[in-house]
């Protein structure tokens, strides 16, 4: 029995001490408080765009707070960084939803982001609101799609441009993962049916980070000159659009010549460059800052207020969090609990006013309604809305124009099921 | 004139008889000027409400109808939409002029401050297409040479029939062949897809398009209208045949440039990587956080020019150089000192380490500008494109290739003929002995190092035109610059030039037939077998100094 014994056997009843009235704080604090789990990556690739949704997820549970918080408690967020690490994702998740206890994770941009944190949220049955646009074929009980499915964004686009534009020859342009892959796939199919020949459509892919674009856009020129009016449609991940943009203004190739529309292109991808060469060219979302609405310029202030920075812009997968959680406020409310299967069977139908003066609604697919938007980049790197569907468009989970995936639907209200098939009468394609 | 007048009218008691003869012709004439207004509220004044009309297909109209008319204010007009200075505002339509002065686009007349709000006419592509083909119309006969010429391309594209009279009238006034050249294009192209052309002209138009011999005359060239007689079809499908053989020629050259010009990117990226894993042998795998570092110091030197000093923008990118050295050069120096030469002969911790330290660079980065991407902007003198046959060579790609050969050039100079330069060479050829003989080889580490970073912040400046600014910036090129030492051979810089060009070559003309994603796998694949081959790169060192 050393004095140094003595001192590790103090030590170690000291932690236990510690640890144990850590965690009582901690279960006294859960008693008082609904934690709402924030998934977003704060550090590494995807950074440059998840962590604004962090900000948005801190300002909506602040404001909600202001307004009284939940069935009587506050709100807290519980922030998490899974570093743009796919595997680490599927920790985090699991970190908020065992440990932290949180009733509903908002979160995940990346498709395979989302499909690593997926069994997690299958096998601890909680919620998750997925706020990005994505190349659906997929509907998930514990999973709520708040982006756009491909017929809320990629066909409006490529109708846009056949009707507008007049356009017959097709580029579909893409980084080489599973998000432009279907949506290429879908778009293929699409326009083939819409009469469009196999020598009019070109597809290519690059590889992530590909940063030399000389040859592509030698190409898009080459393919563009034939005399037929010729589109790009661009799937390229976000980033890498930046030096796709720059090298299709060096090369003179137009927005009036030849337009290139974007599906992960927004005003927080645009912040980073020299918009002047670009304007003319265009993007399909469910939301522009510049949308002229007052619920709109309230959020714009808000956010600004909030983040302490007037030149602060907003983006599309904001609202898609804004949608997502005041429909996630609604339906605790309506179910008196944050119980998540009580919470998954009273959101369907709930309806909130969206940014851009309609009302969307939580649709049995557990995708959304969403107006389609297509814009045209201005020098201010805003976008001109220059065309709008009448009324809100149904998110599709399973594409109309795939074999296999045609047959199917999604409904998790009377048939309880991701994939029916309409065909054989069977859940499970 | 009002002047004279009203000075005839000055009251006068014998002048009031023929102040009231004057009056009658006053009215008269007055009568008469309202009458020829009228007479003129032709298709011009028609045009210009359906601007306040916001609608897309009206504008469109009345681009049209204004570009048509004949109206002398119509070019103000089209030129103000373009610019987004024609502007609309209780039902009436105006023009800011470039001084800022406001006009009624009706009259022309100066307008002063318009009660209410003025709103600018919004266009979208279909309207700057048809602003594009009226400009091109309404400029032919411009004064300007080089409007005159942009007006030519403009019309080759939009090929409207209606142009074809004031175009020949161009032609025939021409004084300068380059204008001649596009305006006889222009015409070329219209009679080519016009119904009604004889097969005469359209023979002169398909020599005319042959000698042209571009992508853009291949395209019509090969959609004749159906009812071209055989002849202009054979001679047709002769002249497409030429120009596609011609074509072929340039999009090897232009493939051949394009890997010469990804080449210059490689060679720029490694050559820091050069000295620091080349030749002092560290795994520095922060390296890309070093031209990241540069590409931000570029960002900050164009912040400090926008807003002190507007007119230095031209010289952004030289100024960003010495700074982004010293930057660059002193992390580089710093990490040595701190980190780097505890590990010196332990390549897997140094590995270990540097990647510590570029995840700490990057996210510091993140953490002060910000995790979204920092525009950079091109001074105007790297903007735009040189065009050599049928390719066009942008003028940023050709300053980043001379830039990277100056580069290479000066750090060969360096490591040649100065002190340092021989230090460095002794200290990598034999530490012990250079450290006998007086050179303080702990201190020539951490120069070397820091001339090694410094020249990847260099780099950084380059990167800047062509890449995103953001903390990701680095990661992007650290794996191609190892892949262009490695294959160079390592600690020798002719090999890291040589297998930069080599690869950047190989790569672009495997593009174009394998695509970008497979073209990249092939290549990894052929230096993986070529390394398995030659372990030592292309130019192997040779002597005892490979051991050391």
């Amino acid at each position: 029995m050393s004095i140094f014994d003595m001192t590790r056997r103090n030590l170690m009843a000291l932690t236990a001490a510690a640890l144990v009235s850590s965690a009582t704080a901690q279960a006294a604090k859960a008693e008082e408080t609904i934690k709402v789990g924030v998934l977003h990556s704060l550090s590494g690739t995807m950074a440059i765009s998840e962590t604004t949704l962090k900000d948005v997820m801190l300002m909506l549970v602040e404001e909600q707070n202001k307004k009284g918080g939940l069935l009587g408690k506050k709100l807290e967020a519980v922030v998490v960084d899974p570093a743009s690490n796919w595997p680490l994702f599927a920790e985090k998740a699991r970190e908020l939803i065992s440990q932290h206890k949180v009733s509903a994770v908002f979160g995940a941009w990346t498709s395979v982001s989302r499909k690593s944190v997926l069994p997690v949220f299958k096998e601890l049955n909680s919620i998750l609101f997925y706020p990005v646009q994505y190349e659906g074929e997929e509907s998930e009980r514990n999973v709520f799609y708040t982006g756009a499915a491909p017929n809320q964004q990629a066909i409006p686009a490529v109708d846009y441009l056949a009707k507008e534009e007049k356009v017959e020859r097709w580029v579909l342009a893409g980084t080489d993962y599973v998000y432009p892959r279907t949506t290429n796939k879908i778009l293929e199919a699409y326009l083939k049916s819409k009469g469009v020949k196999a020598e009019d459509i070109m597809i290519s892919y690059m590889p992530f980070g590909h940063s030399d674009w000389q040859t592509i856009v030698a190409d898009i020129k080459k393919f563009g000159s034939s005399g037929k009016k010729t589109a790009v449609v661009s799937t390229i991940n976000g980033d890498a659009n930046v030096p796709f943009y720059k090298e299709l203004a060096n090369q003179g190739v137009k927005a009036t010549d030849i337009p290139v529309v974007a599906f992960s292109v927004g005003e927080e991808e645009l912040a980073g460059i020299d918009t002047k060469p670009l304007v003319g060219h265009l993007a399909a979302w469910n939301y522009f800052q510049s949308v002229d609405t007052p619920d709109n310029k309230a959020f714009i202030e808000k956010w600004k207020t909030f983040t302490k920075n007037a030149k602060r812009v907003s983006n599309d997968p904001m609202e898609a969090h804004v949608i997502g959680f005041n429909m996630w406020v609604k339906a605790v409310e309506k179910a008196g609990t944050t119980d998540p299967d009580k919470v998954i069977d009273s959101i369907v139908g709930i309806k909130v006013p969206n940014l851009t003066g309609g009302v969307s609604e939580m649709l049995p697919n557990h995708h959304i309604t969403k107006p389609v938007l297509i814009g045209e980049i201005k020098e201010d790197g805003q976008f001109d809305t220059v065309w709008q569907t009448d009324d809100l468009v149904a998110g599709d989970a399973w594409s109309k124009h795939l074999e296999g995936s045609k047959d199917l639907v999604a409904d998790w209200q009377t048939l309880k099921c991701g994939n029916y098939n309409t065909v054989t009468k069977k859940c499970g394609s | 004139m009002r002047v004279a007048i009203l000075a005839a009218l000055t009251p006068s008691p014998f002048k009031v008889h023929f102040m009231n003869i004057l009056r009658t012709i006053l009215r008269a004439f007055v009568l008469l000027l309202g009458m020829a207004s009228a007479a003129l509220t032709g298709p011009y004044e028609e045009a210009l409400p359906k601007f306040a009309n916001d609608s897309y297909a009206d504008t469109d109209t009345a681009i049209g109808a204004v570009a048509s008319s004949g109206n002398p204010l119509s070019i103000d007009v089209v030129e103000a939409l373009r610019d987004g200075r024609l502007l609309i505002g209780a039902g009436q339509v105006f023009i800011r002029r470039v001084s800022g002065e406001l006009t009624n686009a009706a009259t022309g007349q100066v307008w002063g401050n318009p009660a209410g709000e003025l709103k600018a006419v919004r266009v979208n592509n279909r309207v700057r297409r048809s602003i594009e083909a009226a400009l091109g119309s309404l400029t032919l006969l411009s004064a300007d040479a080089a409007k005159r010429l942009e007006a030519a391309h403009a019309v080759f594209r939009s090929r409207d029939e209606a142009v074809l009279p004031t175009l020949e009238k161009a032609i025939a006034q021409e004084g300068q062949t380059h204008v001649r050249n596009a305006l006889e294009n222009a015409r070329a192209a219209i009679l080519l897809s016009k119904q009604d052309a004889l097969p005469m002209q359209r023979l002169a138009a398909i020599e005319t398009l042959r000698a042209r011999g571009d992508q853009e005359a291949l395209a019509l060239l090969s959609n004749l209208p159906s009812n071209a007689p055989p002849d202009v079809v054979a001679a047709a499908g002769k002249a497409a045949a030429g120009i596609r053989s011609r074509l072929t020629f340039w999009e090897a050259v232009q493939n051949v440039w394009y890997g010469i010009s990804l080449g210059s990117v490689l060679l720029l990226a490694a050559i820091g990587l050069a000295i620091t894993f080349g030749t002092m042998g560290v795994i520095n795998m922060a390296h890309g956080e070093m031209v990241m570092l540069g590409a931000y110091t570029t960002f900050m030197v164009q912040e400090l020019i926008r807003s002190q000093a507007p007119g230095l923008f031209g010289a952004s990118l030289l100024i960003a150089l010495p700074l982004a050295f010293l930057v660059a050069g002193s992390v580089g120096v710093l990490i040595e000192r701190t980190v780097i030469r505890f590990l010196y002969g332990r390549p897997l911790e140094t590995l270990l380490a540097t990647w510590g330290i570029s995840l700490i660079l990057q996210q510091g980065v993140r953490t002060i500008f910000g995790p979204t991407n920092r525009e950079v902007g091109t001074p105007a003198w790297m903007s735009g494109a040189l065009d050599i046959g049928t390719m066009s060579l942008t003028y940023n790609r050709i300053a980043i290739v001379v830039f990277a050969f100056a580069v290479f050039a000066i750090l060969l100079l360096v490591l040649r003929y100065t002190p340092l330069g021989l230090y460095v060479r002794a200290v990598t050829q034999n530490r012990r002995m250079a450290g006998s003989m007086g050179i303080r080889t702990s201190r020539i580490d951490a120069l070397a190092f820091g001339l090694g970073s410094g020249v990847a912040g260099i780099a950084g400046v380059a990167l800047s035109q062509i890449d995103n600014v953001s903390p990701n910036l680095g990661q992007g090129y650290i794996i191609d610059s190892f892949m262009v030492v490695v294959f160079g051979g390592v600690g020798n810089l002719w090999g890291t030039l040589v297998g930069a060009i080599t690869l950047g070559i190989a790569n672009k003309l495997l593009e174009p037939y394998a695509g970008a994603v497979l073209g990249k796998i092939a290549l990894l694949i052929a230096i993986i077998v070529f390394i398995q081959r030659r372990p030592r790169g292309l130019f192997a060192l040779k002597g005892r100094a490979v051991e050391a």
